[in-house]
């Protein structure tokens, strides 16, 4: 992701990505680059069924329930359908932030493609335009949509400028490993110093062997095989994102603090 | 400076906006942590900005850049919703807004018109004379039912003979009609394609129906039942018809947008009509089930009041909304 900030600026952002990524990146007033993760079509594919399930549910429990109440009831039944059908995902894509109950589950969302929260205008224009999609069966015009646009958007997500991104969830900082720091040696460029960062703070996600392997890479580096080479990566590592003694362990308190 | 001298210089302000932000989705701060508040989020927001910015520049690890940028998203979210200034946005719309935004699209209504009564004309005429021509729309049990629907003989009028409430009715009428218009209008960004099918379809079959039922001579009953609903009704389809040419034409013809913006641009437009054509089935609907099918009203009332109906849509179409607002607000949307 900070790769992509390294290059310089050019009038249309998102041209800055490269790679397979799918992100999206908007300029915002203040002048920042914001990115976000579009959401595919099968998460968003997968949210569906998941309202859809919810929808008939509401629909049979209130099927059953209509019945003692006669031909009102039925005319209820046909009005609440016909809301669910059309207005189900627009009231929750306003009041809850961009999430129906489906995008919920998979922590995706809907918003303007400007990042910014979606209002009743875009989100009852993309909705209404869901029965296009749906054409001519099983969303097959959205599905071609999708994935013949940049931002994976189907028709609706045209007509109204919304997008469908990732909600990410607040990552627990990295723990790093608990080695005394140790000063690099001298003449190693910026890649190799981000390389071996990256290396460190995911040593909680990668197995030791993984990391040994990896590390034997660097031999030249290091000077050292197998773990005692790790080590010493490990404690170039936390030089270089600022620590000097092997207890001063800024990440681990943070964890404590931040509580996220 | 270092990365962690960065995030300990720092640590405070983001521990702060993120309890803020906390806050503000449950409706209550959370005092956990012990730490505080923002004060004023913009003022702190610009400064996270700047933050990421710089950590961006230096290159920290990419956690923290996705911890920030994250953070910065939030905060995005909250600061920048688009929430109207104007409080009677919706009286203006109803008294000016939607007939005006008729007119600005008139060439699609003319449109959208024409592709609804020609082929209404023709099939009305044509079953009128004409008496096999209904078959070739309607499947005979369909003709026979619609038949029995309004023969003068019944006592009770409309689509659903004698299983009714007119609650039940109305509930119907909703899921259908307003269903058929939003079809209708959906169907429109397949290059105007769907809105020209579904437009036609419905002139076809109406007409059919019109021409059939007038030669089979059930005009007493069939006219006061459609007269009152129909001017809202049928005109609420031809819109929504022009709302999803409207679609189809931003595709077929953009001009000097791209596709892309200028299918943005129609998609803006052809809500305002769209709002009000909902409203128009709502009416039309609770016209059909409360109204049209009640007995007890007399014909001759029923079509005096259906032909005011008529008057009254059309006049609101074509007058209202021609003085220009009066008050300053007329720029003052947010």
């Amino acid at each position: 992701m900070h790769n992509s900030s390294t290059q310089p600026h050019s009038p249309n952002p998102s041209a800055e990505i490269t790679g397979l990524d799918t992100l999206y990146e908007i300029e915002t007033p203040e002048g920042i680059d914001l990115t976000s993760r579009l959401a595919g079509p099968v998460p968003r594919l997968l949210a569906y069924s998941v309202d859809l399930f919810y929808r008939t549910v509401i629909l049979v429990i209130l099927g059953i329930a209509v019945t003692f109440a006669g031909n009102a009831g039925v005319g209820l039944w046909l009005l609440i359908s016909f809301l669910l059908e059309w207005f189900y995902p627009v009231v929750f894509e306003v009041l809850r932030g961009g999430q129906t109950p489906g995008k919920r589950a998979f922590s995706i969302a809907v918003v303007n493609d400007n990042l910014t929260p979606i209002g009743w205008g875009p989100s009852i224009m993309r909705n209404l335009l869901r029965f296009a999609d749906f054409l001519p069966f099983g969303y097959c015009a959205g599905i071609i949509s999708m994935t013949c646009s940049r931002d994976f958007q189907r028709l609706g997500d045209h007509a109204a400028g919304t997008l469908v991104v990732h909600r990410d969830q607040a990552a627990a900082p990295a723990a790093l490993p608990q080695v005394t720091p140790m000063a690099p040696p001298r003449g190693l460029q910026l890649e190799d110093q981000q390389a071996i960062v990256s290396l460190v703070e995911r040593s909680g996600e990668l197995s030791r062997a993984r990391q040994q392997e990896l590390a034997d890479l660097l031999q030249p580096v290091t000077g050292k095989p197998g773990d005692d080479g790790l080590n010493r990566l490990h404690g170039i590592g936390r030089w270089l994102l600022g620590a000097r003694s092997a207890d001063d362990n800024l990440r681990s308190a943070d964890r404590q603090v931040g509580g996220q | 400076m270092k990365q962690r001298d960065f995030e300990q210089r720092h640590q405070s302000l983001w521990l702060q906006l993120e309890n803020t932000l906390a806050g503000y989705c449950k409706h209550a701060p959370i005092e956990a942590n012990g730490s505080a508040m923002v004060e004023d989020l913009p003022a702190s927001y610009r400064r996270l900005c700047q933050q990421l910015a710089v950590a961006k520049e230096r290159q920290y690890t990419s956690n923290l850049i996705a911890r920030l940028n994250q953070l910065v998203m939030a905060c995005h979210q909250r600061l920048y919703q688009e929430k109207s200034v104007s409080r009677n946005r919706w009286l203006e719309y109803l008294f000016s807004g939607f007939p005006r935004a008729l007119r600005e699209q008139a060439r699609f209504v003319w449109l959208s018109c024409a592709l609804f009564l020609a082929p209404a004309l023709v099939m009305g005429l044509g079953s009128y004379f004409n008496d096999s021509l209904v078959y070739a729309v309607l499947s005979p049990e369909q003709v026979l039912q619609i038949e029995s629907m309004y023969d003068p003989a019944n006592q009770v009028l409309g689509r659903e003979r004698g299983s009714d409430t007119d609650l039940q009715m109305f509930g119907f009428y909703i899921k259908n009609n307003i269903g058929i218009a939003f079809r209708t209008f959906a169907s429109g960004i397949l290059f105007g394609i769907g809105s020209i099918f579904f437009i036609v379809f419905n002139g076809v079959f109406l007409g059919a129906i019109f021409g059939h039922i007038t030669r089979v001579g059930f005009v007493t009953t069939f006219y006061p039942f459609v007269i009152g609903h129909g001017a809202f009704e049928l005109t609420a389809i031809v819109f929504a018809g022009a709302a999803g040419l409207r679609l189809g034409h931003s595709l077929v013809s953009p001009g000097n947008m791209t596709r892309r913006q200028s299918l943005r641009e129609a998609g803006r437009e052809a809500m305002k009509i769209m709002y009000g054509t909902f409203l128009m089935l709502v009416i039309a609907a609770f016209l059909e089930a409360f109204w049209s099918s009640s007995t007890e009203v007399s014909i001759a009332v029923k079509l005096a009041v259906g032909s005011f109906f008529w008057l009254l849509v059309l006049g609101y179409c074509f007058l209202a909304g021609r003085r220009l607002p009066t008050t300053p607000s007329a720029g003052g949307r947010l």
